[in-house]
């Protein structure tokens, strides 16, 4: 599962600041489960989808292929609880999780990757103290949401250019056959994006970088 | 990674001198004991340069010698002056590269993300990167693509995107790793038509012999060696010829 990309509208969602909104997600999550009661997460649902839904104007199609992204899991979820509890708690902790991924879509749905990397950049400030470059932890966030689809396309490739000759393996040995040459493709393709940065300045640092002692 | 005294590299563009062009000295290139290039003196001052030769002769490292992407084992390769081996920021920004596949060389999720890219690199300030970029996605027909999904256009669409990344950062000459390979024709013919258009040098290495109509200078690589250096009517002649004696 990847969370949605930015989608854009003209909302005050969109405008708040990505600080304010990841500190909003944040603050759900601790409420979620510091007051797990049904009412807090069922107003918490109704809340997320009335700010994602109503003001940020987002289609229901993004916020619904979250859900339907996580069937399975939270199919689990309430069978064990059912199991090993009751129906009852499986379906509450069901529902928080739900609402949690789903206020988590309307985030990344409404705010530039850029702007959420400047938060992380901000946020990992202090690693210049020790000599670390705050720039380089908000681009490999940048580069997993931009390589994981390539990611799974290729993987994709394999699985039909190896049903195509016929073979259509499962299980384990499916596993095998598509993880090694996609791991060979991973290392070619992982020296391209760095001759790729390279070309484009990555090492291009701008002068007012403070000097390292 | 080595310690740089703030404005070392600023001073070092100012030495630069633009009439000179890309000079190679001497030049040869190995791959541990496996000798790629040899023999190469080469100065390029014409606006359009073409390479062509087999696979495997050596085409895409001589153009990765050109951005110091690169550094020759022998000899010495100059971009309007400035040595690729020591002055490796600077040239970068005097040459851009656009590369085969154009999923390596996108890097942020979005596309105008990815266009303000190098802009970031270069420290241009915020309000000047978004009209730069802007400006880029109007020219090349992404502007509606903006804050789209990179991963969802069309093959075609990611080539432009590479080349906007490209383009933006304003280089003053640019180096093209066969740009058409992967492409559809009509794909093929936009790339092709967006290159002829621009005023930058370009140096294009491809295998679509029509790329290079109009060109002032094509090389013939062979077995590591320019084994011919004409206009393009004689240069793709030779090379036809070489590859017929295969
Ligand atoms: N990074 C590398 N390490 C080792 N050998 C390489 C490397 N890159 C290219 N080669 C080899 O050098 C030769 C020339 O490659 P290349 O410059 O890519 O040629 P071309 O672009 O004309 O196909 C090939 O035989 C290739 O296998
Ligand atoms: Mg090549």
């Amino acid at each position: 599962m990847t969370l949605p990309l930015y989608v854009p509208v003209a909302s005050p969602v969109h405008r708040l600041s990505a600080g304010v909104k990841l500190l909003c997600l944040a603050a759900l999550a601790v409420l979620l489960f510091a007051r797990p009661t049904l009412t807090v997460a069922g107003a918490a649902l109704v809340g997320t989808l009335a700010v994602g839904l109503g003001v940020a104007r987002l289609p229901v199609a993004v916020l619904a292929r979250q859900a339907w992204a996580l069937r399975w899991f939270l199919l689990a979820l309430l069978v064990v609880h059912a199991l090993t509890t009751d129906v009852a708690s499986g379906a509450h902790t069901v529902l928080r999780l739900l609402t949690l991924v789903l206020a988590a879509a309307v985030v990344t749905a409404t705010t530039r990757v850029t702007e959420m990397v400047a938060v992380v950049e901000r946020l990992c400030a202090p690693l210049r103290l020790v000599g670390g470059r705050p720039q380089r932890v908000g681009l490999l966030i940048a580069m997993a949401l931009r390589f994981i689809p390539v990611l799974v396309e290729r993987a994709d490739r394999i699985r039909a250019a190896q049903a195509a000759r016929g073979g259509a393996p499962r299980g384990v040995r499916a596993l095998r056959t598509t993880v090694a040459p996609l791991l060979v493709q991973l290392l070619q393709m992982a020296h391209d994006v760095s001759e790729a940065l390279d070309a484009r300045g990555a090492d291009d640092v701008p002068a007012h970088r403070p000097r390292r002692t | 990674m080595r310690f740089r005294r703030p404005g070392a590299a600023p001073a070092a563009v100012d030495v630069a001198d633009p009439g000179r062009g890309i000079e190679l000295r001497g030049v040869g290139h190995r791959y541990g004991d496996r000798v790629v290039l040899e023999g190469i003196d080469l100065r390029l001052t014409e606006p359009r340069v073409g390479v062509v030769g087999a696979n495997g002769s050596g085409k895409s490292t001589f153009a990765r010698l050109l951005n110091g992407l690169v550094v020759p084992t022998d000899g010495q390769v100059l971009v309007d002056g400035l040595d690729t081996r020591t002055q490796v920021r600077a040239v970068r920004r005097r040459v851009g590269f656009v590369f085969q596949d154009p999923d390596a060389q996108i890097v942020h999720p979005t596309v105008a993300e990815d266009v303000a890219y190098g802009l970031e690199n270069q420290g241009v300030p915020p309000d000047e990167r978004a009209a730069r970029v802007a400006e880029v996605l109007e020219r090349y027909g992404l502007a509606g693509h903006a804050d789209h999904p990179a991963h969802l256009l069309s093959g075609g669409q990611k080539q432009l995107l590479a080349i906007a990344g490209v383009l933006v950062m304003r280089p003053a000459r640019i180096v093209f790793d066969e740009p058409t390979t992967l492409l559809d024709l009509v794909n093929a013919r936009r790339v092709a038509e967006l290159i002829a258009g621009l005023e930058q040098q370009v140096v294009v290495v491809t295998h679509q012999l029509d790329l290079l109509d109009g060109f002032d200078r094509v090389l013939v690589v062979d077995g590591g060696r320019v084994v011919e250096d004409a206009p393009p009517g004689p240069a793709v002649a030779t090379y036809r010829a070489l590859m017929e004696h295969r």
